[in-house]
């Protein structure tokens, strides 16, 4: 009587522990299967694509639509590839992801361990600016970049989202700085230490894990954005992801399935190596971006 | 050496913190406030294909607004999506993170693969589902090969189901996201207690639906802000997935804005679309920051 009681239990354990790892593995294919068909299809003929099954491997591999992606594919009207739009987007994050860690790192050490009156309400201003739709700034923003002529070019992107990043490099280095102990840069300032001694020597030498969290939050922010891409630099000087769209979505053409899935990852591939090598400070960067204060 | 010199050291020294966040603080000032008041000036205005500043015109553009089709459309499209989106993605965050919560052996590769998608551009989120959903060539014809002839998947040319597929890549980027965000609350959870709930006979079931998720409401309510304030800002997606289409069928306030402002020209009228959305988010946003600074000043 005990023992198939007993049976029964451990029956129905391993039960719901298959069942459990079975739910477990069909949602990973739910999460991979769009990246399984970008990957084969971009590996794949178009005659293969029309005919064949979406979900079946290549029966004849080629790298031929990732070499017309990178440098043949038509974006707008030049055939060149999207190779110069990547690199666009290099020029553009690079510059932004350095000015913008850079000021978040001293704005939040001032607002920190230089505490003045009103401290707090210089933190709300900019606090609030993170989270503001870009809409409302889309044409403002187009009249100064065209007066300061930079309208269309690396530069005017570099310095949009700069504007924009501070607010949040700002609250992740405030809030890393919030636990720091005060008494080091007291005693340091007692020792006649100045405002960028402290900085440099004290607080710099223990910012290893926030400058990385900031340095990919940022970085994965800015290779991501469209809108500011589309609305200020949509021709020569655009960004890889506009490029990508306006690759995927022109209407000239035959629609090339497998040059648009290797674009896709082409564009992709830079945020998703950051996210494998680096996945638990990106994680901890986007909890810091939503969980504030 | 003069008294000079040394005056202006002494006041550079008093007043190098602030020098130093100033920049900062007058760019945030111009390019967020500054603009905002712009833009709320623009939306009184007869803006059409650029910025007139000397025709006021007051709330016109905004009576205007409200009756045009492709608004009211928009936020029947938004109400639509951003209710799925948030439920759907809360729902299912939590279910996975709770499932993960189960001594998974390969909890690491699974939290992995069920977050990568965050890292995606949603341009490439919607590039990806544009050609899975694709009704030639995609998940359509993939099903009739394997033998599921009459299976039929045309949501993303269907006017009445298109903005569905919205929703299903908008989840797939973000429920990843939510789940991590849950899982995290459930890790913080005193063990102690649930031991003690065990040992009283509460079965796992019983366990979490007293005991644990009353105590996730702070993810709750952050789950529900990060994906409100994502939701109303979607553009990318559907520009990528749907371009608004077919027809006006997947419209959003954020698309409306764009294209009234910069190829149909009612600047004033996108301006005013803008405020709206900003006034929205704003409503979600204040009183959640403003919560959170309090709390941690309390502590």
């Amino acid at each position: 009587m005990t023992d198939t009681l007993q049976a029964n239990g451990v029956s129905s354990a391993r039960f719901w522990r298959v069942a459990l790892y079975t739910t477990l593995i069909v949602f990973a294919v739910f999460y991979l299967l769009p990246l399984y068909v970008m990957l084969t299809t971009s590996f794949k003929s178009l005659a293969e694509i029309r005919q064949g099954n979406m979900l079946a491997l290549p029966a004849d591999w080629t790298i031929e639509p990732w070499l017309q992606a990178w440098g043949k594919a038509c974006v707008g009207l030049t055939c060149e590839g999207i190779n110069s739009y990547f690199w666009n987007s290099i020029k553009m994050v690079v510059p932004a992801v350095v000015i913008t860690t850079v000021l978040g790192a001293l704005n939040g050490y001032v607002l920190t361990k230089w505490r003045f009156t009103g401290h707090k309400w210089v933190f709300a201003l900019m606090l609030f600016g993170c989270f503001i739709p870009f809409q409302i700034v889309l044409i403002p923003m187009s009249q100064v970049l065209g007066k300061l002529g930079i309208a269309g070019d690396t530069a005017g992107l570099v310095l949009v989202h700069t504007a924009y990043g501070i607010g949040f490099s700002t609250l992740f280095f405030r809030n890393y700085y919030e636990a720091f102990p005060s008494e080091l840069v007291k005693a340091a300032m007692i020792d006649g230490a100045g405002f960028f001694g402290i900085f440099w020597r004290i607080l710099l030498p223990s910012s290893g894990p926030i400058i990385v969290v900031t340095v990919i939050w940022l970085f994965t922010n800015i290779w991501n954005d469209f809108l500011f891409g589309a609305s200020f630099a949509a021709g020569e000087g655009a960004p890889m992801t506009v490029a990508l769209n306006n690759l995927v979505n022109s209407s000239t053409g035959v629609k090339e399935y497998n040059v648009h899935m290797a674009a896709a990852i082409i564009a992709a591939l830079p945020t998703l190596l950051v996210y494998i090598v680096a996945g638990r400070y990106f994680v901890r960067g986007l909890m810091a971006g939503s969980v504030k204060g | 050496m003069s008294n000079k010199n040394r005056a202006i050291g002494d006041w550079l020294r008093h007043h190098l913190p602030r020098l130093v966040l100033s920049p900062s603080v007058a760019m945030t000032i111009f390019f967020v406030y500054g603009f905002i008041l712009y833009t709320a000036y623009i939306s009184m205005t007869k803006s059409k294909m650029l910025p007139n500043l000397s025709n006021f015109i007051g709330l016109d553009n905004y009576g205007k607004l409200w009756k045009t089709l492709n608004w009211q459309v928009a936020l029947d499209n938004l109400f639509i999506f951003g209710s799925l989106y948030i439920i759907i993605c809360g729902l299912l965050g939590l279910f996975l993170a709770i499932l993960l919560d189960q001594k998974i052996r390969t909890e690491g590769f699974l939290r992995t693969t069920y977050l990568y998608p965050m890292a995606l551009s949603f341009i490439v989120t919607g590039t990806a589902w544009k050609w899975f959903l694709n009704p030639g060539l995609g998940l359509e014809k993939s099903m009739h090969a394997l033998g599921w002839e009459s299976f039929k998947f045309d949501w993303l040319i269907n006017p009445e189901m298109a903005i569905y597929t919205v929703v299903i890549a908008g989840v797939w980027q973000t429920s990843g996201f939510v789940m991590a965000m849950f899982l995290a609350g459930l890790r913080g959870i005193d063990s102690e207690q649930l031991k003690a709930a065990q040992l009283d006979g509460a079965s796992t079931l019983q366990t979490y639906w007293r005991i644990i998720i009353p105590q996730l409401h702070a993810v709750f309510l952050s789950a529900f802000v990060v994906l409100a304030h994502m939701g109303i800002k979607s553009y990318d997606l559907v520009v990528a997935l749907t371009g608004g289409g077919p027809g006006r069928a997947t419209e959003m306030p954020a698309t409306f804005m764009y294209s009234y402002t910069f190829t149909r020209n009612q600047m004033g009228v996108g301006a005013a679309s803008a405020i709206i959305m900003l006034m929205t988010i704003a409503a979600i946003i204040v009183p959640y920051l403003y919560a959170e600074t309090r709390e941690k000043n309390n502590d």
